[in-house]
């Protein structure tokens, strides 16, 4: 009997299979899919606060367009008394999805002012959350700001979070910072449970046949998993009690072995569940077991760390920029 | 007692309108409600709807079933059988509704089923439409045997609205309840609610039984509605008499009991004033608040006056008219509410004349008066002059009071020096539509009335435009009842929420002296003063105003609220008018903040709670300075130079017009728009010729043909102003001439719409367009010139123009223009390219809706004329028959060309065979060869007019009667969706099955947008729309279907936005079609809940999902036709990517989130679905069965044959 249980963010995890952010964690049909499909736990797509507050006051704008502008007609719109503040389809979905799955739901917020962290952290706690992610990046263009006061205000807010809510923590981070090992430090000593490496961005594109400015999402690509890899074999030795999430490229049962034993308390997986269906979460744990199996390995909790830096054979691999290296022996194949 | 039941009803006081107060009882005692929406009635269902959509129940715990009717008219069926069926049923509707009720309403009085309509009482439309107050509507109901309840004030609109409800059960005869449209209906007041206890108690349940006992039912099978002869009919008639008899008892049992209960003692007649008067008014409606108040202040003064208010009008309580009017009364005035022309007197005039002659009461001197037709004001200083007159030594015994009548002399003048004492305190506001603040004063009075002891009344007058309409809101607080049934005209504050309005509103003309005037103005405070117009200064000067202002926009904008200042002005008007101490005002108004907001979410709260705290500290005081001079009064305007009239009413002035001022058959001029230059856009489009590629774009989306496009020869430029722009036009088709894109600065509204279609764009900086929106601030006083330069430019010779292509289309001169519709609206620009294509030889039927009123609403008429003075005809007839109206214009056409026809054949010999023939034989298919014929035409004239001069030929008189139909001309039926998918629809398809040569083009909106987004069979599944709140769960009515079906129907389905190109295709060939066409429009709307600048992409996206296929369905002769023709490509992206950016589905998603996945899958499905049978239908071939060519028009051959 192969045990699949992990801890994860202080939740006791029947799997380290992770159904991260996407549509298929935004609707409750889905979200029960997957919980059948036995992963470990779902998080849900962020709640994205400016868009969240735009959204609502431009449909407030919407409402209020044209009301008692005219002798014929009061309004528009059957709706001025309706319910339906912006964050509230978010703070639904983590209710239903709370009552109708056995599996931890972890709820996703990307803030933008400081209220609104604590405000949408706070509901989407109350709404029954078992952990909550927070999504941590802004494009930062300001030439004026240094990376001190961008870390800075990161923590800041993730201290106002932490000191509002009590559920379980995480901080999902950029791959963009200049001493990542030292602010996931300052992270833990703010209170938060986990991180999650890395988030990945929408980035934009140029239609050039319409001249605008378009942007669209991809699905990642195995090989950006690499990257993710390295940070948490890089940081498990150095936190060895802090929950780490590995996103970005995985795909198959052998990737969720790489990340544990790199390390990682979970996986999380996105667009592989896209590409080939929801089912795929029980391939993926078919494959892990039948690993496990093959290596002798009964329970996850054995693997986790393994070939972290420092257990691995050689982790100079781990820190090295491996750049000439790899340029020598590519060019090489090239050449030949 | 059933719970929720006291969210509507309850013990305590509310502070709502005429229509809420009804609409709460009828919800509470109704099981069946069936609806079409009609101004100013349509509030009453919607409540109703609303009620019931969230589950409220009536008095017995089930929730009333709603249904929205196709008419009025099914309305009232649906009442008939429901009622019939044992049910509770109700029903709402006011005019033009309440007259298609008709039929049924005999019928069921003559049945004996209880039923109630509660009537918000209109103007029923003759030589114009008034959406507005009188009793025409219900005085036409009189003879249906209904009885008839008036309700004058908001409060008994909610008593007698129960008193109706339980008489008819208790009488058997169905209850007309009635009171004031608008200025009851709409009339905001404090209210004391009937609670569900004293609801019970009057309805009583024995007879709900006994009514449900009679009820048809195959287990004791009756039969109804027989056909009776001559033998039994009339004895069958009065039969019921008993049933009449008793109703003044019962009403009066059921008043008494609720007078027990409640305090309010009411009477079928109820007397006010000296027990001595020598004078009395009769009349019933909101009028007796005005009366009320004359009389005491009348008595007080020691003159001896009375008013005898009517209350209950059919049965006419005879006795109790007479019985109450004091023995020392010597002359009486009965005012009507309505006209009856041609009868000896109005109705209530002839009813108690009849009532005092029978009871020989011939010492009363008896006149009738006519007063408040369409919500005319009717004010103290009115009803003085009324008992003026009765003290005259002759009185008239026909008067009118109101208006100044020149012309018969039935007009009696206001005292105008003459008012009502009041303790009330009385604030006036000017706002916008669009700044919201009309619904900051309903929360103003809701607030003071539910905050405090004082009673509140507030009533809000709104012009006719729908984009940049002004609003005025007309508030009164005091200790006593307030019962002024009339505007304030001596205002204690003024505020004025929008600093253009200073310009075109006599603003300050309400202020008493000493009041406090609250300005919100763009302009720093020591600037403010020498911004004001003169006329301004002048009034703050003489009435020593005491002035406060404040830049309301720059804290909505910190606030985040964008363009809404309503949440700016409102905690100014508490600060600075004291009726509650102001530091519990501002703690109230936040808490009504966050109440009003909180469902919408915190954001919209905290900014709207931010606006209330930034207010304050920019409020400022303005001290007028003591030497403040006045400015000189400004330049001429383009408005001094319009027609008398149109002058008159553009400048408000239509009050102050006699009668001799007017149309006696309502015929208006067009050509009217032009005058009114309200310059409401704060952003113009500025064209950069360089960029130009000469598409025309621009000009064919401007909903309001302020952004024109002209060709011209170069010296046309001669004496351009320094700013004039220009280019050289590009490709082979108009070499040598040159072509500027001009925009109208007063009368473009700011929507955009032309720059986001613009396609030409810099290679620098791609945001960089060949029209770019710029502040008009900046722009308006360069473009004026430009603009009258333009203007004078002769237009392109539409016979050399290429009018199967955009720009083609663009060069003609539009003949409709400036209208007021809203921003960016969907409709206009498919009137304005039908006027450009068609509009010299055009008339036009126009169903009532959106596009009667801003096609023909006073003051003003964006149908135009050209040079010649040729443009479109207009009419409106209603909203139902517009079909049928537009093929009596056709037909009487043709009857007129053929008789034009036969009689040049006749006279063939004297105006010349050749030109007879050359006109008889004319081919006018194309612009040059109605060109010819206009020639011709002339000479033909021309020789006619000889020919009558030297004759006195009757032929040739006749003839030149006639000869211009000889010039074909283009008929067209206009409406909207709500006219062509519901209430018109049988009308549309007879017309359709006539084979005659219309058009018919339906502006689709997908809802009834004129009377506020009701749902028409027209709207789509899923989205929300009221009578469909929870999103409509049936597909949208396929109307081209319909008309396909008959083969020789040409059919197109339009986007503008999607594909110019085949909008003017398909508008051309449904014109040149020899029989009937259907061009089904897609016309975005504001009851979308989208940016209206946005409006043709949305367009263009409803096409590329599928949503709107474009189509054209030309029917052909020739063998193995396929006469379907697909426009639209493949839907190429999801439904849900359409449905997004529009708040009709967007609403349900996010109050319903798992109805509206279930919903739009279907709509999905119904696109997917659709797509698949369209695609087949191109692939079909259909043959129009056929004998000979069709014909342009019908001749007299082919009407003789037959």
């Amino acid at each position: 009997m192969i045990d699949l249980r992990c801890h994860y963010l202080g939740l006791m995890l029947r799997s380290p299979i992770v159904a991260s952010a996407s549509p298929l964690t935004a609707r409750l049909a889905t979200l029960q899919a997957l919980d059948d499909a036995g992963v470990g736990a779902v998080v849900l797509p962020s709640l994205f606060e400016e868009e969240v507050e735009s959204d609502a006051m431009a449909l407030s704008g919407r409402l209020d367009a044209l009301t008692d502008s005219s002798a014929e007609a009061a309004d528009y719109l059957p709706a001025a008394d309706r319910s339906f503040a912006g964050p509230m389809s978010h703070v639904r979905l983590v209710g239903a999805a709370k009552s109708a799955l056995d599996i931890p739901v972890i709820a996703s917020l990307n803030g933008a002012t400081d209220g609104g962290w604590v405000r949408y952290a706070t509901m989407l706690a109350d709404a029954g959350a078992d952990a909550i992610e927070l999504n941590l990046y802004a494009v930062q263009a300001n030439a004026m700001k240094a990376s001190a006061e961008v870390e800075a205000e990161y923590l800041h807010l993730v201290e106002h979070v932490r000191w509002a809510v009590g559920v379980p923590l995480s901080v999902k981070l950029s791959p963009y910072l200049s001493s990542t090992a030292n602010f996931v430090r300052q992270l833990r000593d703010a209170g938060v449970d986990g991180v999650v490496l890395f988030n990945r961005f929408v980035q934009p594109d140029i239609d050039v046949e319409t001249f605008d400015v378009v942007s669209g999402v991809e699905l990642s690509h195995h090989a950006e998993m690499r990257l993710p890899l390295r940070w948490i074999g890089l940081l498990r030795p150095a936190f060895p009690d802090l929950s780490l999430a590995l996103t970005s490229g995985a795909r198959s049962g052998v990737d969720v072995v790489k990340a544990v034993l790199a390390g990682a308390d979970v996986v999380m997986v996105a667009s592989e569940l896209l590409r080939r269906g929801l089912l795929r979460a029980r391939e993926i744990e078919a494959e892990l077991k039948a690993w496990m199996a093959a290596h002798e390995y009964s329970a996850v909790a054995q693997m986790r760390g393994s070939v972290a830096s420092n257990a691995a054979r050689d982790p100079r691999h781990y820190e090295r920029t491996q750049y000439i290296h790899n340029l020598l022996v590519h060019g090489g194949v090239v050449a030949r | 007692m059933v719970d929720g039941l006291d969210t509507l009803l309850g013990d305590a006081t509310a502070t709502i309108d005429g229509n809420e107060a009804a609409a709460r009882i009828a919800h509470v005692l109704s099981e069946i409600v069936v609806l079409y929406p009609i101004t100013p009635a349509s509030p009453m269902g919607e409540l109703v709807d609303e009620w019931s959509g969230e589950g409220r129940p009536n008095l017995w715990g089930g929730v009333p079933d709603v249904v929205e009717m196709q008419s009025e008219a099914g309305a009232a069926g649906a009442l008939h059988g429901a009622a019939m069926k044992g049910a509770l049923a109700t029903t709402f509707t006011a005019s033009q509704g309440l007259l298609l009720m008709l039929p049924n309403m005999y019928k069921m009085a003559g049945e004996l089923t209880p039923a109630v309509i509660h009537v918000a009482a209109r103007a029923v439309a003759t030589h114009a439409l008034s959406i507005f107050g009188d009793h025409s509507d219900v005085m036409a109901a009189r003879s249906t045997g209904w009885p008839m309840l008036a309700a004058s004030s908001v409060q008994e609109a909610h008593d007698f609205a129960l008193v109706a409800h339980a008489a008819t059960l208790r009488s058997r005869l169905p209850f007309l309840h009635f009171f004031d449209g608008f200025r009851t209906s709409h009339e905001i007041d404090k209210i004391n609610l009937l609670s569900t206890v004293d609801v019970r108690a009057l309805v009583r349940e024995q007879d709900i039984l006994a009514h449900r006992a009679r009820a048809l039912s195959p287990d004791h099978p009756t039969l109804r509605g027989s056909a009776q002869n001559p033998d039994v009919f009339f004895q069958g008639r009065e039969a019921a008499n008993r049933f009449y008899a008793a109703v003044p008892r019962v009403v009066q049992e059921v008043m008494d009991e609720l007078s027990a209960r409640t305090g309010r003692a009411y009477h079928l007649a109820d007397y006010e004033g000296a027990a001595d008067a020598d004078r009395v008014i009769v009349l019933m409606g909101s009028g007796v608040g005005a009366v009320q108040e004359t009389v005491d202040e009348l008595n007080r003064r020691g003159e001896r006056v009375g008013l005898l208010k009517l209350r209950l009008f059919r049965p006419f309580p005879a006795d109790d008219v007479v019985s109450l009017l004091p023995d020392t009364v010597r002359r009486v005035a009965v005012l009507d509410r309505t006209k009856e022309p041609g009868a000896v007197g109005d109705p209530l005039y002839l009813d108690v004349v009849s009532a005092l002659y029978g009871a020989g009461r011939r010492d009363v001197d008896v006149v009738a008066g006519r007063y408040g037709l369409g919500s005319k004001e009717f004010t103290p200083s009115m009803v003085k002059s009324v008992f003026d007159e009765l003290a005259a030594a002759s009185p008239r015994r026909q008067l009118t009071v109101g208006i100044a009548d020149d012309v018969t002399g039935s007009s009696v003048s206001p005292d105008v020096s003459f008012r009502a004492a009041t303790r009330a305190v009385s604030a006036v506001f000017f706002g916008l539509g669009s700044d919201g603040t009309v619904g900051a004063n309903k929360a103003t009075i809701k607030l003071i009335g539910e905050l405090t002891d004082l009673y509140a009344q507030g009533y809000f007058v709104y012009d006719s435009r729908k984009s940049g309409s002004v609003t005025v809101s007309h508030l009164r607080f005091g200790p006593d009842p307030i019962r002024s049934t009339y505007l304030v005209d001596r205002a204690d504050f003024v505020a004025c929420h929008q600093f253009n309005l200073l310009r075109t509103e006599d603003v300050l003309s309400v202020a008493r002296q000493g009041a406090t005037f609250l300005l919100n103005t763009p302009y720093p405070a020591d600037e403010v003063w020498d911004r004001l117009p003169a006329a301004v200064q002048r009034q703050i000067l003489d009435k020593r105003l005491d002035v406060w202002v404040i830049n309301a926009g720059k804290v909505a904008r910190a606030a985040g609220m964008g363009n809404r200042i309503n949440t700016v002005m409102q905690p100014c008007f508490f600060a600075l008018s004291n009726v509650i101490p102001r530091e519990q005002a501002l703690e109230a108004l936040k808490e009504s903040i966050v109440h009003r907001y909180a469902k919408r979410g915190p954001v919209v709260v905290q900014r709207n709670l931010d606006a209330v705290s930034r207010a304050l500290d920019e409020l400022v005081h303005l001290d007028v300075p003591l030497d403040a001079r006045v400015a000189p009064d400004g330049a001429v305007r383009p408005i001094d130079r319009a027609p008398e009239l149109t002058r008159d009413l553009v400048l408000g002035r239509g009050n102050e017009l006699p009668v001799s001022q007017l149309p006696v058959d309502g015929v208006f001029a067009t050509g009217t728009a032009q005058w009114e230059k309200r310059a409401i856009g704060t952003e113009l489009p500025i064209w950069d010729p360089s960029l130009c590629i000469d598409c025309g774009k621009c000009a064919i989306v401007c909903p309001h043909a302020a952004v024109r496009m002209k060709a011209f020869d170069p010296s046309a430029l001669d004496g351009a102003p320094e700013g004039f722009k220009s280019k050289d036009c590009m490709g082979r088709d108009l070499p040598g001439m040159k072509l500027t894109v001009q925009v109208s600065p007063d009368d473009c509204t700011g929507c955009g719409l032309c720059v986001e279609i613009c396609p030409a764009h810099s290679k620098e900086a791609v945001k960089h367009k060949s029209l770019n929106l710029e502040d008009a601030l900046e722009h308006r006083d360069e473009e004026r010139p430009n603009w009258e330069f333009f203007s004078a430019i002769p237009e392109f010779d539409r016979t050399a123009a290429r009018l199967d292509t955009v720009k083609g289309s663009q060069l003609l001169q539009p003949l409709f223009e400036f209208s007021g519709a809203c921003a960016g609206c969907g409709e206009t620009p498919y009137l304005k390219l039908l006027s450009q294509l068609f509009g010299d030889r055009m008339v036009v039927a126009n169903a009532t809706g959106c596009s009667s009123i801003y096609g023909g609403n006073l003051p003003t008429t964006p149908w135009a004329r050209n040079s010649d003075g040729r443009g479109p005809a207009w009419a409106n007839s209603l909203f139902e028959d517009n079909a049928e109206f537009g093929l009596g214009l056709r037909l009487a056409y043709e009857r007129q060309v053929g008789d034009a026809q036969r009689l040049l054949d006749e006279l063939r010999d004297v105006v010349g065979d050749d030109l007879a023939t050359s006109i008889l034989e004319a081919d006018q298919s194309t612009e040059a060869g109605i060109g010819d014929q206009r020639r011709r035409v002339a000479r033909l004239k021309a020789a006619l007019h000889d020919i009558e001069a030297a004759d006195h030929d009757q032929t040739a008189a006749r003839l030149l009667s006639l000869a211009d139909e000889l010039v074909s001309k283009s008929f067209w039926i206009v409406g909207g969706d709500g006219w062509a998918y519901d209430i018109g629809f049988g009308g549309l398809d007879h017309v359709l099955g006539s084979g005659r040569d219309v058009n018919v083009l339906v502006l689709d909106t997908e809802v009834y947008s004129n009377t506020g987004g009701q749902a028409s069979k027209s709207t789509p599944r899923a989205a929300v729309a009221k009578f469909a709140s929870s999103g409509k769960s049936t597909a949208k009515k396929d109307l081209g279907a319909f008309a396909r079906s008959y083969g020789n129907v040409y059919v197109a389905q339009i986007a503008l936005g999607a594909n110019e190109m085949q909008t003017v295709r398909a508008l051309r060939e449904a014109a040149a079609w020899p029989g009937p066409s259907l061009v089904i429009a897609y016309s975005t709307c504001i009851a979308h809940g989208i940016e209206m600048s946005t409006s043709m992409s949305h367009q263009k996206d409803a096409v590329s999902a599928g949503y709107w296929p474009l189509y054209r369905y030309h029917p052909s002769p020739e063998p193995g036709a396929h006469p379907f023709q697909l426009d639209s490509k493949a839907p190429s992206k999801p439904l849900d990517d359409f449905v997004a950016a529009e708040t009709r589905f967007a609403i349900l998603q996010r109050s319903d989130p798992e109805r509206a996945a279930r919903l739009l899958a279907l709509a999905q499905s119904d696109v997917d679905e659709r797509w698949r049978y369209y695609q087949g239908l191109a692939e079909v071939a259909r043959v129009l069965p056929h004998d000979k060519e069709p014909t342009p028009v019908a001749t007299n051959a082919e009407e003789e044959s037959e």
